[in-house]
């Protein structure tokens, strides 16, 4: 099968740190991969080379076979590819209801002056999304106003109203409570499976990688170490090492 | 009653109130103070609207002075005395000169946005009034008395002609700008002012989003500009004149952003304070001025339509 995302001698460093070197990969269509790796081992780099919010110094992006490297976010966003962030970006100062509606128009690419963005149709689909995230009893909040984990789950909930063809996730769980993290892990996997998404995250728990992913790429220093079925993969002392700093 | 009836009956009260009420009931000057109030409402809407995506700018007398001069030179050079075309005209050039500034001007942010702006306006200040032959410098140029829709009017006609034209023009306006605060696009402008990097990541362009609603605010501008000339029936470069754009921004601050109808509300009470306050003292009336722009920073800080929030609401059974 073809890849949906492929990667060809990808190449960048800041200064003297190398992010990614020589970096060459592929995500298959209906795949869950995981990214695992150290602080400062390339992997957010990765998904900002890869949705096009930095640009290799050398080497190729494969979007579905289309070369994509030199692409804007926004342009890689429309051709399918949506993300979520370490940090949520939210826009604090809407409700929850109002930035996903503001989503799904996104999508549409409905971004119009004139009719209004509150459409019976788009707020039954908004909150359809929500409750799938289990958050449409926040929709009339404001997004300032809810917890961390709400919005944890809001920022990947934008993505997930993108209709994606694939998701990159940046540390889902990064800033969850250790026994939340596989509450949330679960609904993101359930809502995931639902709608067929295919699905690249980063991680630096190896439980969860463990757990959700089908298969793991180690990152150390900007380079692929390791790349196989997750219980192979973490299993191997090097790796451990690697993103552990200990066996 | 139906809620949808009701709100009919309220605005067509309203209008009645406004369009044959007022003029009948008040005097000459009221009148024309409330014709410029609400024609000027509309550059402070442009300002307004900007500020929804954190674009505060210092030089929106640029647009007001567009649309004047675009209605001078017809008069000048075409002979147009229609007030109807005058105002399109105006428009056209609102939108041209927004459309090309834009171009640059959409691309800053912050402090560099409100400067750059300022920059584009005393540009135009000293070109009308250094290109003496074209714009008469600082003689102006006079438009005389138009004509509406054919009709020719004179004195007190006219002037009763003008506020209605003003009135009316102001509040389809403001409607216009409702929906868009309402539409995706209005949001987007929103969601640019809380994080531009995620507007980007759901695939919609914010260069674009900034430059349209930037085109829009300088039509708003343009439109202002030109019932001003309408009316006044004289107009000079000081239309540009950086102060000018600082009288928007302190009446966009004096009525608060909270609303469309908020720099109507403003517009109306900055031109009756700056009236009384020049007829009480005239030597210290910006001093005045100055003293209550304090006033509503400490304790208005939502503007004056903040005080709306604590009208008595109608449950809504």
């Amino acid at each position: 099968m073809s890849a949906l995302l492929e990667t060809v001698g990808l190449t960048r460093f800041f200064g003297s740190v190398r992010a990614a070197e020589d970096l060459n990969m592929r995500v298959t269509e209906g795949e869950t991969v995981g990214i695992i790796g150290s602080n400062g081992s390339g992997k957010t780099t990765f998904l900002n080379l890869a949705t096009g919010y930095l640009k290799p110094e050398r080497g190729r992006i494969l979007l579905d076979g289309r070369d994509t490297t030199a692409l804007p976010p926004r342009a890689i966003t429309r051709l399918g590819v949506a993300r979520s962030f370490q940090i949520p970006q939210l826009y604090l100062g809407m409700t929850v209801l109002e930035a996903t509606l503001l989503s799904l128009a996104a999508r549409a690419g409905r971004i119009g002056a004139w009719a209004p963005l509150q459409r019976d149709d788009r707020i039954g689909e908004a909150r359809q999304t929500l409750a799938q995230f289990a958050l449409d009893t926040h929709a009339p909040r404001l997004i300032g106003e809810l917890p961390e984990g709400s919005r944890k789950l809001l920022d990947i909930a934008l993505a997930v109203a993108l209709k994606p063809r694939l998701l990159l996730m940046d540390e889902p769980t990064a800033g969850v409570s250790t026994e939340d993290k596989f509450e949330v892990m679960d609904t993101l996997a359930a809502v995931l499976r639902d709608s067929g998404i295919t699905t690249l995250f980063v991680e630096h728990d190896m439980d969860v990688v463990q757990r959700y992913s089908q298969r793991v790429l180690v990152f150390d220093q900007g380079l692929v170490i390791a790349d196989g079925e997750p219980a192979k993969v973490l299993g191997d002392a090097d790796v451990r090492r690697a993103v552990l700093g200990h066996v | 009653m139906d809620k949808r009836l009701r709100a009919i009956a309220v605005l067509l009260v309203s209008a009645l109130l406004l369009l044959v009420g007022v003029p009948l009931l008040l005097s000459g000057w009221l009148l024309f103070l409330l014709t410029v109030a609400s024609a000027k409402a509309l550059a402070v809407l442009g300002i307004v609207l900007l500020l929804r995506g954190k674009l505060l700018t210092f030089g929106h007398a640029l647009y007001y002075a567009t649309g004047a001069y675009a209605a001078g030179m017809a008069v000048r050079y075409l002979g147009v005395h229609e007030a109807l075309v005058l105002l399109a005209l105006a428009l056209v050039a609102g939108v041209a000169m927004g459309a090309l500034l834009g171009l640059l001007v959409a691309r800053y942010r912050a402090v560099y946005f409100a400067l750059l702006n300022l920059a584009f306006s005393m540009v135009l200040y000293g070109m009308l009034l250094k290109l003496y032959n074209v714009t008469g410098g600082t003689d102006g140029i006079g438009i005389g008395e138009p004509t509406l829709a054919g009709f020719r009017l004179g004195g007190n006609a006219l002037r009763i002609a003008m506020y209605e034209l003003s009135v009316i023009l102001t509040a389809v306006l403001v409607y216009f700008t409702h929906r868009f605060f309402v539409s995706p696009l209005g949001y987007t402008l929103r969601a640019i002012r809380d994080n531009e990097v995620r507007v980007e990541y759901m695939g919609v362009s914010v260069w674009r989003a900034v430059y349209v609603s930037y085109i829009i605010a300088g039509a708003l501008g343009a439109v202002s500009g030109c019932l001003i000339a309408l009316s006044v029936g004289h107009i000079t470069p000081d239309l540009a004149f950086w102060s000018q754009s600082g009288e928007f921004v302190f009446v966009a601050i004096l009525g608060g952003t909270g609303s469309v109808l908020a720099p109507v509300i403003g517009s109306v009470l900055f031109e009756a304070v700056r009236n009384y306050a020049f007829e009480l003292s005239p030597y210290t009336w910006q001093m005045t001025l100055g003293i209550v722009l304090l006033l509503i920073i400490f304790f208005l800080p939502g503007g004056v339509w903040s005080l709306t929030s604590y009208l008595p609401r109608r449950s809504s059974r």
